[in-house]
């Protein structure tokens, strides 16, 4: 028996609001109808020479100029994967060990995807070196970082366009300038920007670019590896000659037309879209931190993506929101310790020195194109009195509110913690 | 299979004693050096026996409805009763906790061991 979302909605809430869009995003209906014959009459495997094969092949080709299209690439250069991960574990591990003679370092950031940084640490247990370039309070890669890190054996250097967590956007045309002059292969995983903000593998200066269309109104299933011309990898799954070899493995096909689709589509649409987002971001930026006090935003002021915010909430911890969110139909990540299995403050926060105490009280909301003005009053009103409940039951709260002064959690609890005066403006 | 069991989410969702006792007989803290969680838990006891209990707790949704079902079973019981209550009896009664949130369970029975053990050193240093 299927449940329904109606069901689920009808059994549990009033209204669902879906703030979770980095996860995932709802799918535009323009897109599954094209992607439906796929499934159901042109189910071809690709690498067919009869002519049913051949719509499948036809089809990838085309949202293979889709794709291309729309970040300034050459279809050439554009390689299908099943999702970002994948993509970016090719990258990462298909660069370096392709350029395993000319040397075995490479560099990536701190605040990179795990499958970036658990890829890079694969690479450290078979032989490389691997650098963490850190970021700064706001989460940028500093370009005299890069430069000070880069060595003789260098050969791959990843710093992601946008972080999913925080939202800041890099500067990442003059990293990549620095790697474009040393010869060095530059990778950005460029999955929360791509759909969202224009993105251009050229004025990026990007050598590799990985990208979702799930991120923007396709399907899951479907995502791809830009590789410039010219740039050597080894492929990671071995097998048949699809995608010219560096990337075995039957096509889905009904996910890549879908992906195909998702970015011509948004070609057109980012603009206003973008604009959307933008206004809704502001009314939740302004009246947030009106409506709850000692609430801190986190991020970037400016670099910040259109569809992104990351709130501390000081004195409550992240789940419990979370949770009480859900049961009012409100759906949004838990940045929190303690939603995590690892039971810590995510490496994110961690790298732009988020205090751990305020930390802890830690969510995500990301928005998407389907999101309604009644979406963020719905939001704003429901927010604070879960937020009032859950310092109601602090115990940090109280001796918040007895004394003036804050205390962690945890380990600290027999000491004062200093508080940070300028971490608002954070 | 959601990822709390119904019993966690009312504890969670509803959670009884919230709150603190005005010059408690006994008071208990405890903080979680993995997760930051914080725990304290104030008992008021009459012949040896808890007439009230009441908490405040910084955690996760597990942490908050440990501390309310501490709570509950501890309420009418003699002071070597609630030293039996166990991190694991606490779990069994909220039919279950999800593996990596095991370790809510603990602080919420300390907290409250913490809380008789004040009472009985203050007994001690009044005696």
């Amino acid at each position: 028996m299927f449940v329904t979302r109606q069901k689920i909605r009808e059994e549990r809430f009033m209204r669902e609001v879906y703030l979770e869009n980095h996860a995932n995003t709802r799918i535009d209906e323009r897109v599954l109808a094209v992607m439906l014959p796929y499934f159901r009459e042109l189910y071809g495997n690709a690498q067919s020479i009869h002519s049913l094969g051949a719509k499948s092949k036809e089809a990838i080709e085309r949202a293979r100029g889709q794709v291309a299209g729309l970040i300034g690439g050459r279809e050439s250069e554009i390689y299908f994967t099943s999702c970002a991960s994948e993509a970016n574990n090719l990258a990462i591990k298909g660069v370096a060990e392709a350029n395993r003679q000319k040397g075995r370092h490479v560099i990536v950031s701190e605040i990179e995807h795990f499958s970036v940084l658990n890829a890079a640490r694969r690479l450290s247990q078979q032989g490389f070196e691997v650098t963490l370039l850190p970021v700064d309070r706001y989460g940028l890669v500093s370009p005299a970082d890069l430069r000070k890190a880069i060595r003789e054996d260098t050969t791959l250097v990843s710093v992601q366009h946008a972080n999913p967590e925080i939202g800041t956007v890099q500067s990442l045309a003059e990293l990549g300038r620095i790697c474009r002059e040393k010869g060095i292969a530059f990778h950005t995983d460029a999955v929360c920007t791509v759909g969202i903000v224009p993105v251009d593998v050229n004025s990026l200066e990007a050598d590799l670019l990985t990208l979702a269309g799930a991120q923007f109104y396709g399907p899951k299933g479907a995502a791809a590896l830009y590789v410039r011309k010219g740039v050597r990898i080894l492929p990671q799954i071995d097998g048949g000659i699809q995608e010219n070899g560096r990337r075995a493995g039957t096509e889905n096909v009904p996910a890549i037309v879908g992906f195909g689709v998702a970015c011509e589509l948004i070609q057109h649409e980012m603009e206003a879209n973008a604009r959307h987002l933008l206004h809704l971001r502001d009314r939740l930026v302004e009246a947030l931190p009106e409506k709850i006090p000692h609430l801190y935003i986190n991020g970037h002021p400016e670099r910040h993506l259109p569809n992104n915010i990351n709130l501390s909430v000081e004195f409550v911890e992240g789940e419990g929101m979370f949770l009480f969110l859900d049961q009012k139909g409100i759906y949004v990540s838990s940045g929190s310790a303690c939603a995590s299995k690892a039971l810590k403050m995510s490496h994110v926060l961690t790298a732009i020195k988020v205090d751990t105490a305020v930390g802890q009280g830690s969510i995500l909301l990301t928005l998407s194109k389907y999101n309604t003005e009644e979406d963020i009053d719905y939001l704003l009103a429901e927010f604070p009195p879960i937020v009032a409940k859950l310092r109601d039951m602090s115990p940090l709260y109280s001796y918040f509110q007895k004394t003036g002064q804050r205390r962690v959690a945890g380990p600290g609890t027999d000491y004062e913690h200093e508080h940070e005066e300028n971490r608002e403006d954070g | 299979m959601p990822f709390y069991s119904e019993k966690v989410m009312d504890h969670f969702q509803n959670p009884r004693n919230v709150g603190e006792i005005n010059a408690a007989d006994g008071v208990g803290e405890i903080g979680n050096p993995v997760c930051g969680d914080m725990m304290t838990f104030y008992i008021s006891v009459k012949d040896g026996v808890i007439d009230d209990v009441k908490f405040k707790t910084f955690g996760c949704g597990a942490a908050i409805a440990v501390s309310s079902m501490v709570s509950e079973m501890a309420k009418g019981k003699t002071l070597d009763e609630a030293m039996t209550i166990t991190n694991a009896s606490v779990a069994q009664e909220l039919g279950g906790l999800p593996a990596n949130k095991m370790h809510c369970s603990n602080l919420g029975a300390d907290a409250l061991h913490r809380a008789i053990e004040d009472y009985r050193k203050k007994q001690g240093e009044e005696a």
